[in-house]
């Protein structure tokens, strides 16, 4: 059911009717008490408080955000609950939050903590049925299901956890597939191969995912400029694209991102 | 003299955003309590009854712990209640999420499935998850909705929207793909919302704002 490798962004027309307007999502990867920013998930770099950076954001307008601790795996629990509720105390959008969750109850103290989403990754790939008991215990619209998706030699793109490094085996398009059928409600697509080079979203890995699930994506990977989050709009149908480094570089700002895309002729929030 | 600080009750029932909302409403200088005491619920001067998850689900949680003649009977009080998101839905007198379900029955109507094609045909994402325009109609007036423009922007998520069976109960609606959802609903003292206002930036709390500063009628 998937397009063959050379269509392209002008010989394709999307499944699903795209977003009337484009969420546009910073994305805080946490380690520790740092927010940290990296090429390809890997070689953090320490960039400062992520409740300061989170605030900030609010202030300029972003529609949303996401936390990832990114060592959470690594030790087996979230340490963001601490971070969640200082940063919802005075953050009023939805936030989601990802790294270690692997039950109803590591969900359920995030969710109580101000987070209004869950994103699962390495538990929900060891054992999926984590994915249905989320959607039976809050509702799938908590349920994000959180892809490290490595392109593979034939061009197909192979799911990865605990950033990039290890591999499950599991094709991308297959893997959303079965999590959207689960009860996810939505899907947080990573490129580890464009995250951190600010080179552009793998818009053909993009445009697959939107195309075989019926629940919102979002791109993330590889935002370096308002033009890449247009591509993974025009040419992938990105329901939201998450930004990293283009914001805590201070190299963008969220209200010249809107405005340009919304002058592109991408909807977004008139905040 | 100094300015009364308002106290807004929130029905606790294991099915809601309840950090998010209480701190919404602290934010705009509100007194918050959360509770499922019977008494405390029948005596609070304005209620707001949250909801995530599942219709059927969040009438199952209230019914067990014996809080539905308790919401019934504060509707008829003429106190501000407001029903948040599936909070709101319930409100209804029927949901079809997961089989069908009765709700509170507190406004005419139902709430059904989220149309799955657009008006061209093509398929829709669903749930539908994002910050959508408020098409205020005669909403214009009700004092929840006061001071907010008419291109105001608030966030959903929902895969299930509220059909009301009177018309003029729907203050405002919002467009997915070409169909018209109910976003605001309003009978006598009872409201829901279908949107997230504790979610949706300095719009979401000036409503949060001026529900707190309702009294009974």
């Amino acid at each position: 059911m998937t397009m063959s490798e050379t269509a392209t962004a002008q010989d394709w027309s999307p499944a699903f009717a795209p977003a009337e307007n484009v969420r546009l999502i910073a994305r805080l990867d946490v380690k520790g008490e740092n927010l940290i920013k990296g090429v390809h998930l890997e070689g953090l770099r320490k960039l400062g408080d992520p409740r300061e950076f989170a605030r900030r954001y609010y202030e300029q307008g972003i529609d949303e955000l996401i936390y990832i601790d990114v060592v959470a795996s690594l030790y087996g629990r979230n340490n963001l609950v601490d971070v969640v509720r200082h940063t919802s105390e005075n953050v009023f959008i939805p936030i989601t939050v990802g790294g270690g969750i692997r039950s109803v109850e590591d969900a359920r103290t995030l969710l109580l903590s101000g987070a209004d989403k869950v994103a699962v990754n390495t538990a929900a790939v060891a054992r999926p049925e984590l994915i249905n008991e989320l959607a039976a215990a809050f509702g799938s619209q908590c349920v994000v299901l959180s892809v490290e998706a490595i392109r593979q030699t034939d061009g197909r793109w192979k799911a990865h956890t605990d950033n990039g490094r290890e591999k499950t085996g599991r094709d991308v398009i297959e893997w959303v597939t079965e999590a959207a059928e689960r009860g996810a409600g939505e899907v947080l697509v990573t490129s580890v191969d464009k995250e951190g080079t600010q080179t552009g979203f793998d818009t053909a890995l993009i445009r697959e995912v939107t195309d075989a699930v019926g629940i919102p994506a979002i791109a993330s990977g590889g935002m370096g400029s308002v033009a890449h989050l247009i591509e993974a709009v025009r040419d992938a149908n990105a329901d939201a694209v998450a930004m990293a480094h283009v914001l805590h570089y201070g190299k963008l700002e969220i209200g010249e991102i809107r405005d340009a895309a919304g002058a592109a002729g991408v909807g977004v929030r008139q905040a | 003299m100094t300015v009364p600080i308002p106290t807004v009750t929130v029905v606790d029932y294991g099915r809601g955003n309840l950090f998010s909302i209480r701190r919404a409403f602290e934010e705009v200088g509100a007194k918050v309590v959360l509770t499922d005491n019977p008494q405390t619920i029948a005596e609070a001067p304005r209620l707001v009854l949250p909801g995530v998850g599942a219709f059927g689900d969040a009438m199952a949680e209230l019914g067990r712990r014996e809080l539905l003649p308790v919401l019934k009977a504060y509707a008829a009080s003429g106190k501000p209640l407001l029903g948040i998101c599936v909070g709101m839905q319930i409100l209804f007198d029927a949901g079809e999420e997961f089989g069908e379900h009765d709700g509170l029955g507190l406004l005419p109507g139902r709430v059904s499935p989220i149309p799955d094609r657009d008006e061209a045909g093509r398929r829709l994402k669903v749930p539908h998850i994002g910050w959508n325009r408020l098409s205020i109609g005669s909403g214009a007036a009700d004092p929840l909705l006061a001071g907010l423009d008419h291109d105001s922007q608030c966030y959903f998520v929902h895969s299930f929207a509220a059909r009301p069976g009177d018309l003029s109960n729907c203050l405002a609606e919002t467009e997915y793909g070409g169909h018209r959802l109910t976003a605001a609903v309003r009978r006598d003292n009872v409201w829901g919302f279908q949107f997230h206002p504790e979610k949706s930036g300095p719009t979401g709390l000036s409503i949060v704002s001026n529900f707190s500063a309702l009294e009974a009628a």
